[in-house]
């Protein structure tokens, strides 16, 4: 693990931030794709470092954001069942459907386990041939071959008291969603890093054509954003819209052959609903129908399912950049991580929980006492 | 379980479920440890419970816990711990051996921190529930004269030190739990602080506040100190001692190392002028060897600690939740 102190060096960041300051003549509009970048950005306050002309907008990417209700829904009915296990990624037992949400499913008697791999799960149904063991496989293509590889595991072991309740999301079809819609701002944007390392960048350089947008290929640290925000910056100075990989140490053009590979054989690409934004055409994966057994939605055939948006919620319009977290309505007052109306207040990747909890002294629509309590998280007794 | 997180949720718990319940003028102050005066004498009085997976990690056990968590919460307030009780709450179907070494870390650790246990109990409970073994631990000491350490007593201008590097506990333990196991070569930090403290007060007795950031990691400590006080703490999250191997399991797991549990740390609020002194006795000390000025008190937004971030910018440190949850990706 090198790299972490390399990548926050403020005077390396200095130095990027003076080029972007030099470059920058009229207002821009940029568009971190991914939640992980958003918060790397709040939490080190890089937005408040750069030009005033540098609008930051943040994206779609938060995977537990865009999990459409509907599946929550379906995550809470089965994991209440007495015969079920219901793995998943501590992230998503906070995530509110209509009415509660995994840890009070947990509460109430459910068997909710918080693994750190989809291979746990697996041990798991290996280890309870008694019982039904169900993994939320939720997320992008950072999430999607590893969850691939489980089923390609179930499979291969003969393990068949395992399935996967699956919503996984693509990135670029989101990206030309969003410079599709008449309200788009986005001049260019800054394409999450981790994505690529799987998918490569083979499918931006025609989005940046087509839509005459620059895509930088981003990473997560300070410095790696910085160094997106000037490539970005530069392109857009320029009259130019091109794809550009700023993140050479992890992301190769061809991306991660065995990973794409594993992704193609176990999944398929199917229409995928968008938590507050809507469906998007060819956005998403689905279990592959000779791997039909280990669809958990086939598998319990969960129905009677009633959802209930929060009418006061914008999450949707946060999602898709339209309007900043503090300038919905119910931030902070009626919506806070505690009693949350949307996941992007209690995602750690969301967009309303990153200014919630890193921006409370300069967001105007903040209760002025810092008492407002939040959900609960995993408690790990540590002492 | 988020209430027992040490967060949000377990201080409103005691706030609004078990203050107003008990009453009584002590527990209001919400310290480490309550001092009391009991035929003359100033005491510190201080109980903890212990419930640890695993019993065993690198670096110590429930036993050293047991004895150093509340030997610590009583150093929190200037005493050195005397005298402890112990209570075991075992799960019917625990092997002896192990109970025996538990016993024999706390024995171990109780001399180191020159302490007696003087009371004790052991209850058995159905196997199913409990995590094999449960300890509760309380103390009480002598405060001495003229120490008055308490969170109430942190004021704008005050220095704000850390012992030393912080989350180590937190990572030995994760290191070693079920599901969660990743190579690293760091061991738990736990040891009894009396000493130090002893220490510090030798420079001067006006140490304003001392808080052991155990649950909630460092950033509960400061926001609870803020709270109590009324006043703001200003961070510089550069200078928080963060070792590399911490840093970098934080980084796999998505975790903040300010939140992260510790277990043989202190965080110190000391006025300004003798703030040079103190760190220099801590320095001297060997579990102050890398004491480190992180930040200070101030008077703007009270209540709240703010960070100013490595590259320059500031953000909010909350009061951490329950504990952190890795993230998804």
């Amino acid at each position: 693990m090198k790299y972490l102190d390399e990548f926050q060096d403020p005077d390396l960041a200095r130095r990027l931030l003076d080029d972007i300051h030099a470059t920058v003549t009229r207002p821009w509009a940029l568009m971190e794709v991914c939640g992980g970048q958003t918060h790397s950005i709040i939490r080190h306050g890089l937005d408040q470092l750069l030009p005033d002309q540098v609008e930051l907008i943040h994206g779609p990417g938060c995977p537990v954001c865009v999990t459409p209700l509907e599946v929550i829904d379906k995550a809470l009915e089965i994991a209440s069942r007495p015969d079920v296990i219901f793995c998943s990624f501590g992230d998503m037992l906070r995530v509110p459907g209509t009415g509660r949400d995994l840890f009070q499913v947990r509460s109430e008697g459910g068997d909710v386990r918080v693994v750190y791999s989809p291979l746990d799960a697996l041990k798991i149904a290996q280890d309870n041939p008694g019982r039904e063991v169900v993994f939320f496989g939720i997320g992008f293509e950072t999430t999607a071959p590893p969850n691939a590889m489980t089923v390609h595991q179930a499979r291969k072991l003969g393990i068949r008291n395992f399935s996967l309740l699956v919503s996984h999301v693509r990135v670029p079809p989101a990206i030309a969603s969003l410079m599709q819609s008449p309200q788009c701002r986005v001049q260019a944007f800054l394409a999450a890093g981790h994505v690529c390392s799987v998918m490569g960048t083979g499918e931006y350089p025609e989005l940046a054509e087509r839509y005459k947008v620059p895509i930088v290929v981003t990473g997560f640290e300070p410095l790696d954003i910085l160094e997106g925000v000037r490539r970005a910056v530069r392109q857009l100075e320029r009259g130019e819209h091109r794809m550009e990989n700023a993140y050479p140490r992890a992301v190769r053009d061809e991306g991660n052959p065995a990973a794409k590979a594993m992704l193609a054989d176990i999944f398929e690409v199917t229409d995928r609903a968008w938590r507050g934004i809507g469906v998007i055409p060819a956005s998403g994966w689905r279990l592959a129908e000779r791997y039909r057994e280990y669809d958990a939605e086939h598998r319990f055939s969960v129905t009677a399912i009633n959802t209930q948006e929060p009418a006061a919620c914008r999450s949707g319009e946060v999602l898709q950049g339209l309007i900043k977290p503090h300038e919905c309505e119910a931030f902070g007052t009626t919506c806070t991580p505690r009693s949350p109306l949307g996941a992007t207040m209690v995602s750690s990747e969301g967009a309303c929980a990153a200014y919630y909890l890193y921006r409370r002294l300069s967001t105007p629509s903040t209760p002025s006492t810092p008492s407002t309590p939040t959900t609960p998280m995993e408690a790990s007794p540590v002492g | 379980m988020g209430h027992g997180g040490g967060g949000q949720l377990s201080a409103e718990l005691v706030e609004h479920i078990f203050a107003p319940a008990f009453g009584g003028r002590v527990l209001a102050d919400l310290a480490d440890s309550a001092t009391v005066t009991l035929g003359g004498a100033r005491l510190a009085f201080s109980t903890d419970s212990y419930v640890v997976r695993p019993l065993f990690f690198p670096g110590g056990s429930i036993g050293d816990l047991a004895v150093n968590g509340t030997v610590n919460d009583l150093a929190m307030s200037g005493a050195r711990a005397a005298y402890l009780s112990c209570g075991f709450i075992l799960e019917e179907g625990v092997e002896m051996s192990q109970v025996a070494r538990v016993a024999e870390a706390l024995g171990a650790a109780a001399r180191a921190a020159g302490v007696e246990i003087a009371t004790g109990d052991t209850k058995v409970v159905e196997s199913g529930h409990g995590d094999g073994v449960y300890i509760n631990t309380a103390g009480i000491g002598l405060v001495p004269d003229g120490v008055d350490i308490r969170p109430q007593r942190a004021e704008p201008g005050d220095v704000v030190i850390v012992s030393g590097p912080i989350g180590v506990h937190g990572v030995a333990v994760m290191s070693v739990r079920e599901g969660l196991e990743f190579g690293t070569e760091i061991e738990s930090d736990c040891a009894a602080l009396g000493g130090l403290v002893e220490a510090m007060l030798a420079v001067t007795p006006d140490l304003h506040v001392l808080r052991d950031p155990t649950r909630g990691g460092l950033a509960a400590a400061l926001n609870e100190i803020a709270r109590a006080a009324s006043v703001g703490v200003l961070l510089q999250e550069r200078a928080v001692p963060v070792p590399a191997e911490v840093a970098n399991a934080c980084a796999i797991l998505g975790l903040d190392p300010l939140y992260v549990a510790n277990e043989g740390k202190l965080v110190a609020f000391v006025p300004r002028a003798e703030a040079e002194a103190v760190l220099a006795a801590m320095h001297a000390h060997p579990l102050g060897a890398h004491a480190a000025v992180i930040g200070e008190c101030v008077d703007s937004h009270p209540g709240m600690v703010v960070a100013r971030t490595g590259l320059g910018g500031t953000r909010v440190v909350d009061l951490p939740i329950g504990e952190q949850l890795p993230r998804i990706c």
